[in-house]
Formats: structure tokens, C-alpha cells, sequence
């Protein structure tokens, strides 16, 4: 058989169809990741629990009013202020008795470590905007953040976020996230 | 002029574009690849409150959207301006959520569907009561794992 040249084919349209495809998914295309405060939610009362006995001292309560001014312990409080004071209660570096009990724990990886036994109570009006939540949500993230983020850098010489999970766990442990939402009341207008 | 063109044809070669082709379509599988279709119109407006401890939302499979705001402007001469929660296609209250997670949590599979998270996108605006609302919801739904979506800010009262 006789064989014939092949024509070339003309690819210079090859860029121009690959470029209204690109435009296509250019224009389609929506970037934005989202992100966000991660919570847990508490799971619902079980109604035969009875409500277990924490000592006053162990219990840091904030109230959001319906003016949006925090009330730490009932002492109005500014949202700068707020995450230092959550800090201090959470540490209480000078074992004060008045501040959280503690309790020395040996936890892996870390050895003996006094675990604080602090919970910091969230309450807040229904007519609370939802932004001075958030705000306030966002300021103990953020003082447990740091508490972990300092523990991390004194035992592994990194932030919490660059840790590996069994050094994570173990100081998820030592500083365990104790922030706690009460039940919502039925009158609370 | 006639000295130019003369000039013109004995300098460089013109540039070879048999590889513009190559360069768009890494482009394109570029975007392609990061390309996620928007699932749902939005019919609620909302402006996300700030924050600054937020973390990424991994996988988007396992995240449910709950958004909350005011209708839209089209929709709302027929709806007014109270604010609205939109679950999937429609505006729903409170007690759809129930049956709204139970029908997000059958799409999953069976491993997933401890780790599946619920996105709260509200508008900052809205009082905490309705928000409590929902949130007692999720509670009776169980579905605990909650995602406050916010905008990242360097910090407050800077």
C-alpha cells in the first residue's frame, strides 16, 4: 500500500478551546473555605442525673446580658480584659484559694503535671446579640489556646497546632477545654 | 520605512506558541480540581460575626449548613425582614431541624457519621434567643459537633 502523508492538524485553536473551558470554571469556581469556632455541643440532660456539686471556687461564671456586657463572678467586665482573666483562672499560678482547685496528674509524655479543675460557665440572655457570643466564645478559645500553646512550647518546644496527635491528646489533657453552657431557662427574657 | 522591514526580517525568529496550549490546560485542571459548585441559592443574607480562633472545615462532605438571616431582598416583600433559617432549599424553623439532621446523617456512611459537623451561619445581628433555639435542636438531634462560622479578624478593640 501506498502510504500517504498525513495532513498535520492545525492545533492553534487548541488554545482557544482550553481557554473558554478555563473561563468556564474561572467564572463557576468559588474559593471561600469555611471556617469556623469548633464547639461541642453537651449531649441533653439525662433527667434522673442529679446535678453534682461544684465548688464555688472551681467555677468561673460569665453572664452576657441582654445589653451585651459581661459580668464575670457579677462584676461587669470588659471583652479586653476577658481572656487574661479567663488566663489567670485557668493557670492560677500562686495556688490561690480562691481560684481552682488543682489536681497533680502523671499523663504521658508530659509526666506529673497539676491539672486544673476549673470550669468557666458561659450563660447569656436570649436578647444577647449573636456577635458579643461569638466575641466572647472567641476570647476563652482563645485563653485556652494560649494556656495549651505556652504548656507546648515549654515541653516540646512547639505550638499546640504543630504537635503530633499523642503529644496533642496529652496536652488536651494537662489543659483540658473546660467550657460548660448552661441549660437555658424558660423565663430568661 | 522600507529600510525597517528589512531590518525586521533578519532579527529574531517569531516566539513559538505550540506550548500555550500546554500552559492554559494546566490552568484549567487547576481550577478545575479546586472547583466546588455551588450546591444551594442562598436565600438569607447574612454578615458572619468576627473571630479569631477559627479553624478550617476539613472535609466538606461531612458539614451540614444551617443558615440564618434575613430573606433575601427579592423575597422580601412576601417574607418581611424578621430573620429566617434556610435548611437546604427553604426557609424552615426550629423544630425542622430534627428531621434535617436525620436526613443529612442517612447521606453519610456508617463511619462517617460520627464526625459529621453542622455549620451555623448566622448573621451577627440575630439575638441569641433563636440562636439558643437551634442550638437546643441539635441537641435533641445529636448532633453535637458545631462549627460557628465567622470572618477572620486580627483581634478585637485594635
Amino acid at each position: 500500500m501506498a502510504k500517504r502523508k498525513l495532513e498535520e492538524i492545525n492545533a492553534g485553536s487548541m488554545a482557544d478551546i482550553a481557554f473558554l473551558l478555563l473561563v468556564f470554571f474561572l467564572v463557576a469556581t468559588t474559593m471561600n473555605v469555611d471556617k469556623g469556632i469548633t464547639r461541642i455541643l453537651p449531649p441533653m440532660p439525662d433527667p434522673n442525673q442529679k446535678a453534682n456539686d461544684v465548688k464555688e471556687r472551681n467555677v468561673m461564671e460569665i453572664f452576657v446580658s441582654k445589653f451585651d456586657e459581661i459580668m464575670v463572678d457579677k462584676q461587669k467586665i470588659d471583652i479586653l480584659n476577658l481572656k487574661d482573666k479567663a488566663k489567670k483562672f485557668i493557670l492560677n499560678h500562686g495556688n490561690d484559694v480562691t481560684a481552682p482547685e488543682k489536681e497533680v496528674k502523671e499523663i504521658d509524655l508530659i509526666g506529673k503535671y497539676a491539672v486544673s479543675k476549673g470550669v468557666i460557665a458561659l450563660k447569656n440572655d436570649r436578647a444577647t446579640t449573636y456577635n458579643m457570643y461569638i466575641m466572647v466564645q472567641n476570647e476563652l478559645v482563645r485563653a485556652f489556646r494560649e494556656v495549651r500553646d505556652e504548656l507546648s512550647i515549654v515541653k516540646f518546644g512547639k505550638d499546640f497546632i504543630e504537635l503530633d496527635g499523642e503529644q496533642r491528646a496529652a496536652i488536651a489533657r494537662a489543659v483540658p477545654l473546660a467550657i460548660s453552657e448552661s441549660e437555658p431557662n424558660e423565663e430568661g427574657n | 520605512m522600507a529600510v525597517m522591514k528589512k531590518k525586521g526580517e533578519k532579527g529574531t525568529p517569531p516566539i513559538s506558541t505550540a506550548s500555550l496550549p500546554d500552559i492554559i490546560f494546566m490552568l484549567l485542571f487547576f481550577f478545575m480540581v479546586s472547583t466546588t459548585m455551588k450546591e444551594q441559592e442562598l436565600m438569607v443574607k447574612y454578615t458572619l460575626p468576627d473571630a479569631t480562633e477559627l479553624h478550617k472545615l476539613e472535609k466538606k462532605s461531612l458539614v451540614s449548613y444551617i443558615h440564618f438571616g434575613m430573606p433575601i431582598e427579592s423575597l422580601r416583600e412576601k417574607f418581611g425582614t424578621a430573620p429566617r433559617i434556610q435548611l437546604n432549599d427553604t426557609y424552615r424553623t426550629p423544630k425542622d431541624i430534627l428531621e434535617f439532621i436525620a436526613s443529612e446523617r442517612d447521606k453519610l456512611s456508617e463511619g462517617d457519621r460520627p464526625a459529621m459537623t453542622v455549620s451555623l451561619k448566622a448573621d451577627g445581628e440575630i439575638m441569641m434567643g433563636p440562636i439558643t433555639d437551634v442550638k437546643q435542636e441539635l441537641r435533641r438531634a445529636n448532633a453535637l459537633k458545631i462549627s460557628y462560622a465567622g470572618v477572620r479578624i486580627e483581634g478585637y478593640g485594635l
